[in-house]
């Protein structure tokens, strides 16, 4: 199956305004293959909501955003999102991830190994029948990084995943998204947690206000911050937004 | 008065062949309104859930207040209609237990669309981003949140099941009450009553009753076992 | 437009299907009354073994069943108001009327009889002492064949309701089962045909105060309703069953009805000015 890449992705002059408040502010940016992308920021810098700007769960009010290779209805998915708070149906673990693949028009005979895999992948064969609510936060966390890559997709955004979770959980989920970097899929994670960026990312976004101000590969941008915003973010200093 | 009861008791117990044929009449009616109540009002409610369309806040709260519907309004509006004066009154089906299921259809339908929309439109407060982050349109969303939802619609379908049973206003006036042919258990207690004649109309009383207390308790233990096993 | 005719089209027909098919049937408009005295159960299913048609009694007051009629709702109408048949039949409605049996009303009071009429045969008398003595009295006030033989009686006794009712006249709009329950609830005197009374049980204080004056007798008339004017009356059909309501086997069954042991109705068809 070649499709062409999606990649790279392309924002130009990207603004988003709700009502009278810009959220994002004039963002032009572009994302490439390799490389796993932390957009890095405090709490109100617009990180959601520019992650769902370039998933295309929202439509900016002015300037483009273009794919390399525009996704055709009825194709598989070559992008998908885990959001901070897992959302399952009333089904089991299983029943979920196949939910997707019906979804995304894979024919029934197939979904059942691709199912295994991707619970496999995220150490959850063992629930796999278990109603996927009544597992644990950390659980149904894994359980929608299985569904989200079970197509294999070529992006996956992440919209803070481990906000909710506690330590232990957050270890388990950062160990899977480090497998599936290392698969080849490009990792696109927003977050405020300057030790997650540092251990899981490659290269920086900073966003602050709405507005990127500064990309750097990561060891770069912790020691030597080029705005005086990421610096004192850094530090720890910066308000909320 | 307590001889009345321990007829009525005796009826009950002995199967009295008139009392079985009222309320097999009853459910079946009741039943069969329900069934298409449901049919119709689940995809509609549906629908007005998940779309976003100009002066859905109206539809909305029109389906909302259609809920309270007097039954006797119901059965005068769809009595206008199965007239042979009328417009459907060709079909002859007025004073047939047919009129009574389309007339306790139109009544429990709003009440079947209005709470179904309720739950599912706060079901798609809750998956709206997923679901379409996974690519899901409009329409596959609708019927899958009718199945996510299946408890909180069962508990919908067994209320407009117990407004169906206990009305008789409708039931009434395009049933006409006939003996042996339209006679349901509200209807027979109405006139039982009226004739002072108390052992049959407390019997099909106790049983309503233990209709109505039914649908409750069904309704109360599927919410339980929905939130044990799926949370 | 189109798409709501055919849904409602499937509705309907989902509906008839649940409801079981239906055998050949007429609709007879008749009276509360009637029915309740248990006629119809006793006479209907003689008439249905010999014929197989199926009657079916929509039970309503005089008023409404000859209402009912005049919407082509019902195929034949059996009531006890000749004055209202009369000009039923003017109107166009009906095909003939034909007398097929009379039966009687009683006036009902209470035992302890405030007004000192009991046992008498007078009804326009006792009326008068009613109203004098102020006593509470139940009307059904719905357009009934009783209620508007009620009205002839206050009538004929010299009474202008509109003028001299008080607070003792209950004006009520019911049925007369629930006008006799409300009568034995508050101890009141009503005028009831003998039928309903014999079947009421909830009689609480009240007993016959008069009965057996002419006046009482209470004629029945049987109509096709008129297929020139209404033409899905199953005229066919209806015919039938007027045809053997008159006849000297439907006569003789009329007769042999009994509510404990009593006779109620008598067959008068050979009767032609009744």
């Amino acid at each position: 199956m070649n499709y062409g890449s999606i990649l790279p992705l392309r924002l130009a002059d990207v603004s988003f305004a709700a009502g009278s408040r810009t959220i994002i502010d004039r963002v032009s940016l572009e994302i490439e293959t390799g490389a796993s992308t932390i957009i890095l920021g405090a709490n109100g810098a617009g990180k959601s909501v520019l992650m769902r700007l370039m998933h295309g769960l929202l439509s900016p009010t002015s300037g483009r955003i273009g794919w390399n290779a525009p996704e055709r209805s009825g194709r598989p998915r070559k992008q998908a999102m885990v959001f901070q708070r897992p959302v399952m149906l009333r089904r089991s673990a299983r029943a979920n991830i196949a939910y997707a693949l019906q979804i995304a028009g894979i024919p029934a005979p197939r979904r059942d190994a691709l199912v295994h895999e991707a619970l496999e992948s995220v150490g959850l064969t063992h629930m796999a029948q278990r109603p996927a609510r009544v597992l644990s936060g950390g659980e149904q966390q894994r359980l929608a990084l299985a569904r989200a890559w079970a197509l294999h997709p070529e992006v996956l955004f992440l919209d803070e995943p481990t906000a909710s979770l506690d330590p232990g959980a957050t270890r388990e989920i950062e160990a899977v998204i480090r497998a599936f970097d290392a698969a080849g899929t490009k990792v696109v994670m927003a977050t405020h947690n300057l030790g997650q960026a540092r251990r899981l990312g490659d290269e920086i976004l900073f966003l602050n206000q709405g507005r990127l101000i500064e990309r750097a590969p990561v060891e770069q941008f912790f020691s030597r911050p080029q705005t005086a915003e990421a610096a004192a973010f850094i530090k720890g200093e910066v308000p909320w937004a | 008065m307590s001889e009345a009861l321990s007829t009525a008791l005796a009826l009950l117990i002995g199967l009295d062949p008139k009392l079985v044929e009222i309320v097999l009449l009853s459910l079946r009616v009741s039943l069969s309104a329900v069934a298409i109540a449901a049919l119709l009002g689940l995809p509609l409610g549906a629908a007005i859930g998940v779309g976003r369309f100009p002066g859905r806040q109206t539809v909305i709260v029109l389906l909302n207040a259609m809920m309270g519907l007097p039954p006797v309004v119901v059965g005068l509006l769809v009595y206008l209609l199965l007239s042979r004066a009328g417009p459907l009154g060709p079909l002859g089906i007025l004073f047939t237990p047919s009129a009574m299921v389309i007339a306790q259809s139109i009544l429990i339908l709003p009440i079947i669309a209005a709470l179904s929309r309720q739950a599912i439109e706060d079901a798609w407060r809750e998956y709206e981003e997923q679901l379409r982050s996974l690519g899901a349109g409009r329409v596959n969303a609708a019927l899958t949140l009718l199945w996510d939802t299946r408890f909180s619609l069962l508990t919908t379908i067994l209320a407009g099941f117990g407004r169906a049973a206990a009305e008789v206003g409708a039931v009434m006036i395009v049933g006409g009450n006939i003996d042996g042919v339209t006679r349901v258990m509200t209807t027979t207690i109405a006139l039982e009553t009226s004739k002072g004649d108390l052992p049959l109309a407390l019997g099909l009383g106790m049983i309503l009753i233990a209709i109505v207390i039914a649908v409750n308790a069904a309704a109360y233990l599927t919410k339980e076992l929905a939130q044990r096993r799926y949370g | 437009m189109g798409l709501i005719r055919s849904l409602l089209l499937l509705v309907v027909l989902f509906a008839a299907l649940a409801a079981g098919a239906q055998d050949k049937f007429i609709v007879v408009a008749s009276t509360t009354s009637t029915e309740q005295s248990g006629l119809f159960g006793y006479l209907l299913p003689i008439f249905q073994k010999k014929t197989g048609i199926q009657v079916r009694v929509v039970a309503l007051g005089t008023g409404q069943a000859l209402d009912l009629a005049r919407r082509g709702d019902a195929d034949v109408v059996f009531v006890h108001a000749r004055s209202a048949e009369e000009k039923f039949l003017a109107e166009g409605h009906g095909v003939k009327r034909f007398p097929v049996m009379y039966n009687d009303f009683v006036l009902i009071g209470p035992k302890s009889d405030p007004a000192k009429v009991a046992g008498g045969k007078d009804t326009l008398g006792a009326l008068r002492k009613i109203k004098a003595a102020q006593a509470p009295f139940v009307s059904r006030g719905d357009r009934s064949g009783t209620h508007i033989a009620e009205l002839e009686l206050w009538k004929l006794a010299g009474i202008d309701l509109a003028k001299d009712k008080g607070p003792w006249y209950r004006d009520t709009g019911q049925g007369m089962g629930p006008a006799l329950n409300t009568a034995a609830a508050m101890n009141g005197y009503i005028l009831a045909d003998r039928g309903t009374w014999i079947s009421f049980k909830n009689r609480g204080d009240l007993a016959i105060a008069v009965q057996g004056d002419k006046r009482l007798f209470n004629q029945y008339g049987v109509m096709l309703v008129n297929p020139a004017r209404h033409p899905n009356v199953k005229k066919d059909l209806g015919q039938t069953f007027v045809d053997w309501v008159v006849s000297p086997e439907g006569q003789k069954a009329i007769a042999e009805y009994r509510i404990g042991g009593e006779r109620l109705f008598f067959p008068n068809a050979n009767q032609p000015g009744a």
